[in-house]
């Protein structure tokens, strides 16, 4: 670790406390959780915009204003022609927003990739992110969904790792809901989809990959709330440090 | 400094030297293969240039999915369009006898083919997805002449690259590379479900290009220029989309 380049040879002697040696979280966690966030946002806002122009939903492989929709989000729309029951039509924003829609996939598809390749080698994966043999017990389970059901300020240990329940959450946003959002994206790519079809026709169709597209984005957004949320239960100086710098809090801030 | 940041420093520095140097290559082997669209300068350019050329590798010779009939939407959704012109509302008068699609630009016999002589040739037929960049699509059957099949008659040029193609409305051309204009669901489509082809869906004659999106679909075609560059026609950045600010490959 780069830190301990510059502590002195004394370290050994300071209180246990004090000592900030280790890293919360290593540069490459780091370096690519702040790349990912701002992918994230660059496809929510992109994404919203892209919905404007059409925020109706559908089941199946045709969907349009002809056709009768699954649910229609109740905003207005960017497109004179889809009746939204309001007066009046959005500026059009799709140009640029499908622009940046692609290109931030990319920087969150190869990012990906990457944070892949290193929690694979690094063994963060097996370390910090499945489960402990012990961790997959009613008891354990229980107990840390009861803690944070009282919004109880994590345990000291928790600075260096993460709990169960985080793990879980994490696992299935990196191996379930990332890939969900991805695969029904390229899902509506005409030319990606001649080359695949299977990847639309397992989906149920085009509208369908549309509208699951769509849930799963819903779902990552929970998902951010959520994270935000327990940042701020947990300390949110010491987190947002931790993510930064790489360097644990002293626990200060939990008193 | 001490060895360790120096040690990173240095291996930081030849694995950036090295990123800078590959990205150069790179940018170089895909403009050599023609994996580079025409709106790749500025911000949206390495977006543009992955997808694009990703794709250009992916799905060069895969068909578009085709459906039963079935599936064919019970009502293909005619686009909102901007009015048409006189000279339009002229052919239309006259049953689009005097339409004329010319085809000129890197070809040996450069002419303009009547909507008869289109027909004459063998037709052909695709129930394929029409799907708009807003989100919605249809399915519809096709009818018309692949684009291939006018372009072998008027006899394209080795150097050739790219077709550019136009629609009566002026703010209204679009191009595509030699893959697809040759693909074999490349086509200008005079017909849709077993009849002539509406107004609202580009009729008297629209190029359907059913791997892309709806807007590379051009209605109402007039002209076909076979070319090796892009950079002559309008601000060069391909089509009319980029000008104004859409995507010029809409594979995705």
């Amino acid at each position: 670790m780069a830190d301990s380049a510059y502590l002195p040879n004394s370290a050994a002697v300071v209180p246990a406390t004090k000592i900030k040696t280790k890293s919360r979280h290593s540069g490459w966690v780091r370096a690519t959780h702040w790349i990912l966030t701002l992918c994230f946002f660059a496809l929510l806002v992109s994404g919203i915009e892209i919905l404007i122009s059409h925020p109706r939903f559908y089941w199946g492989e045709t969907g349009n204003v002809l056709t009768t929709p699954l649910f229609q989000i109740p905003i207005p729309s960017s497109r004179s022609m889809v009746p939204t029951g309001y007066g009046y039509v959005m500026p059009d924003q799709n140009g640029w927003s499908r622009y940046l829609h692609f290109e931030a996939a990319w920087a969150l598809v190869l990012t990906g990739l990457l944070y892949g390749i290193f929690i694979l080698v690094s063994g963060h994966l097996r370390k910090n992110l499945l489960p402990g043999k012990g961790d997959v017990s009613w008891r354990v389970l229980s107990t840390e969904i009861v803690n944070h059901l009282r919004f109880k300020r994590p345990s000291e240990a928790e600075a260096w790792s993460y709990n169960v329940l985080q793990r879980f959450a994490y696992l299935l946003v990196i191996f379930v809901m990332v890939p969900l959002v991805i695969w029904s994206g390229l899902a509506m790519s005409l030319a990606f989809v001649s080359a695949f079809p299977a990847s639309v026709t397992l989906l149920g169709g085009q509208q369908s990959a549309r509208t699951i597209h769509f849930f799963v984005s819903v779902a990552l957004v929970l998902f951010l709330v959520v994270h935000v949320v327990m940042i701020f239960l947990a300390g949110f100086k010491s987190r947002m440090r931790a993510m930064i710098t790489g360097k644990a809090g002293t626990g200060r801030e939990r008193i | 400094m001490n060895e360790i940041s120096r040690r990173k420093l240095i291996t930081g520095g030849i694995v950036a030297a090295a990123g800078v140097f590959g990205l150069g290559a790179a940018a170089r082997i895909a403009e050599r293969h023609g994996l580079v669209p025409p709106d790749a300068g500025g911000i949206w350019g390495v977006g543009e240039t992955l997808t694009y050329a990703s794709q250009r590798l992916l799905t060069r010779h895969s068909l578009a999915r085709e459906f039963s009939r079935s599936q064919i939407s019970k009502r293909p959704v005619p686009n909102e369009m901007p009015p048409l012109k006189d000279e339009y509302k002229r052919l239309q008068a006259g049953k689009f006898v005097d339409w004329r699609l010319s085809v000129d630009g890197l070809v040996d016999r450069p002419g303009a083919f009547s909507l008869e002589q289109l027909k004459s040739y063998p037709s052909r037929s695709q129930i394929t997805q029409l799907a708009c960049e807003e989100g919605w699509s249809y399915i519809a059957e096709w009818h018309g002449v692949p684009l291939s099949q006018v372009l072998d008659v008027a006899g394209v040029q080795p150097h050739a690259r790219y077709v550019v193609y136009f629609s009566i409305d002026p703010d209204w051309w679009e191009s595509i590379d030699m893959a697809d204009a040759l693909h074999p669901q490349t086509f200008l489509a005079y017909g849709l479900n077993g009849d002539e082809l509406p107004t609202g869906n580009g009729g008297p004659l629209r190029l359907r290009l059913p791997r892309q999106l709806g807007y590379k679909s051009v209605k109402f075609v007039t002209r076909v220029t076979v070319t090796d560059s892009l950079k002559r026609f309008g601000k060069g950045l391909g089509s009319a989309s980029p000008e104004g600010g859409y995507a010029w490959y809409a594979g995705i």
